[in-house]
């Protein structure tokens, strides 16, 4: 079997989905990346873990992460997925904004999404459609706020021992 | 592997000891509820799980997880790479070192600092010194949910004498800390050396006895033996790695795959089971605790000379004696010590082959002094999913041994 290429999967990617469906794509450190939208992620695991030749049907991981700056495109999820027969992995990322979370669930492929989708709502707050039971995971049940967001500071602001007055931190 | 379902078309396997899942219905409608956890003396961690009995038989359970959550995802967005270490220690506490080389490995990938093969060899050697302890733990606590606690202690005497070949490597004994960005923190010393030579020696005769008294054990075959088996596609589905995987007769292992510090240069085999069920997991484990003697061994033999670390001044704390007497030392000390280091912009994701599956590291840099988003991807969070599935329809004694034989951490799962 010939060796995948992450030029391989793009270009498999794009003949399949257009390629206005995927922007910022790049290689980091050898790692095929690509940004698609929340409506297209779905489509795009399914087609993943049906596809012959691909293959990827293995979600190793994925998680949420928080951009304050980026307007409208706060929040995002990254999901991590491999292809065990052609050892390729794959970096699929969506963003979206903070006051509408919502984002399909991928519970009905993927049995291992269950939690690492209850462990994005605990710490981000990102709301998963038809997850069948989106409830908090680390974090006590009855928590107000969503931790991870990067506007609730690690330490408590009013602590005057942990000025740092030679390094502003 | 061609034909792999979707989670959604898996209605619950017929479990096959035990028979068909039997539920209540108007003659027999009391289900009990019983709590097994938080702690509780058999299940090696806290973890509770919420588990619907019908007589002897479990119907359904409900894991809750978290009691020991310490928010290191959000701990290590304010902390630079040295201290986080510590933290990756304190996730699968049994076996430490991986942890540490794993979050160095990844940092070494973000930074592009390339550690010399003698740093790479002593590293597989804390690695596997770390995963025959981790398998060693998991098997004989196995063991003792079985009713043999015998082996457990025979087999700790030989953790105990890891831990002090831990101690002459780094220092340390549980969480070890173990390691710097570019190597190690010292040589491997000639005491180091000669204890690890010495527990070489003994430690195959222990194993072997340990072996011996399990494997072929009527009582402990009946106890184990298509006791919470599960199929490589569910198991892939549920993302299960490392030995559980293994179990249900997949040979993935990170350090073939993508051999990471060096492993390619070592001969080993990976065992695979064919079942997935708890006697296959014990047996999966047992072999990897030889294999693992295999590599320890051809990188004693082979351990080539040269540095111990990369020589990457920025990253790695110069010798203590060269701080007094050299300001460039003096200023990279300083700036080492006080996380003043900045990482490139950029992405990392580097996993190693923990002691229970693939332990992930996903780095987000900003260019900053600390990660800006650090995830870490624990194998038993994810494994530890697919429990109720694995317990449905089986008795109360075998759920007890399914958790201990799935390897999971409560350090870990909750990070």
């Amino acid at each position: 079997m010939a060796e995948l290429t992450n030029q391989a999967v793009l270009e498999r990617l794009t003949q399949k989905f257009g390629e206005q469906t995927f922007t910022d794509i790049g290689e980091p450190y050898g790692l095929l990346t690509v940004t698609t939208t929340r409506e297209q992620i779905i489509p795009i695991l399914e087609f993943l873990h049906a596809d012959e030749f691909l293959q990827m049907n293995f979600l190793t991981t994925m998680c949420g992460i928080h951009y304050p700056s980026s307007k409208d495109q706060e929040l995002g999820m990254i999901y991590h997925v491999h292809s065990l027969v052609h050892n390729v992995r794959l970096r699929i990322k969506i963003f979206f904004p903070i006051a509408d979370p919502v984002v399909p669930t991928a519970t009905k492929l993927y049995a291992t999404a269950n939690w690492m989708e209850r462990e994005a709502f605990d710490f981000y707050g990102i709301k998963f459609e038809g997850h069948p039971n989106l409830i908090r995971i680390l974090n006590v049940e009855d928590m107000d706020y969503h931790p991870m967001l990067k506007h609730y500071p690690l330490e408590d602001g009013t602590r005057e021992d942990k000025v740092d007055l030679f390094f502003g931190r | 592997m061609a034909e792999i379902k979707k989670a959604e078309e898996v209605k619950h396997p017929i479990n096959q000891v035990h028979g068909s899942l039997q539920t209540a219905d108007e003659f027999n409608n009391e289900l009990t509820t019983l709590n097994l956890g938080p702690t509780h003396p058999a299940t090696h961690g806290i973890f509770q799980n919420i588990l619907q009995m019908d007589g002897e038989k479990i119907v359904s359970g409900v894991p809750t997880i978290g009691y020991i959550h310490r928010a290191y995802e959000k701990i290590c967005e304010r902390r630079p790479f040295y201290q986080i270490t510590p933290l990756t220690d304190r996730m699968n506490y049994c076996s430490a070192p991986i942890n540490n080389i794993g979050w160095w490995l990844t940092v070494e990938k973000l930074l592009g600092v390339k550690t010399p093969k003698r740093a790479d060899y002593i590293r597989v050697i804390a690695m596997e010194l770390a995963r025959i302890t981790d398998h060693l733990i998991c098997n004989s606590i196995l063991g003792v949910d079985t009713g043999a606690f015998t082996g457990f202690l025979y087999v700790f005497q030989e953790r105990e004498k890891v831990y002090e070949i831990y101690e002459e490597i780094c220092g340390s004994r549980l969480t070890t800390n173990m390691g710097r960005i570019g190597g190690m923190e010292r040589d491997l010393s000639p005491i180091a050396i000669e204890k690890l030579r010495k527990w070489l020696d003994e430690f195959p005769k222990v194993w072997a006895e340990f072996e011996k008294m399990f494997n072929r054990n009527r009582i402990f075959m009946d106890r184990t033996q298509n006791v919470g088996g599960i199929t490589a596609e569910r198991a892939l589905n549920y993302g299960f790695t490392g030995p559980n995987l293994r179990a249900a007769g997949v040979d993935y292992d990170v350090r073939v795959m993508n051999p990471y510090s060096s492993y390619e240069d070592f001969e080993f085999e990976i065992p695979v089971g064919t079942k997935g069920d708890t006697y296959d997991r014990f047996m999966v484990r047992n072999e990897e605790v030889w294999q693992s003697l295999r590599i320890i061994k051809q990188a004693l033999e082979n351990l080539p000379e040269g540095p111990y670390h990369a020589d990457a001044p920025e990253y790695y704390l110069p010798p203590k004696q060269a701080v007094y007497r050299n300001m460039e030392a003096l200023i990279y000390h300083f700036k080492i010590v006080m996380g003043e280091i900045d990482a490139p912009v950029g992405e990392v994701y580097q996993s190693v082959e923990g002691g229970n599956g693939e332990l992930g590291f996903y780095l987000v840099s900003d260019g900053g002094r600390t990660p800006y988003r650090m995830h870490f991807r624990r194998p038993c969070f994810i494994y530890y999913q697919a429990y109720p599935e694995m317990v449905i329809g089986t008795q109360l004694s075998d759920a007890i041994v399914i958790l201990s034989s799935m390897n999971v951490i409560a350090g870990e799962l909750d990070a």
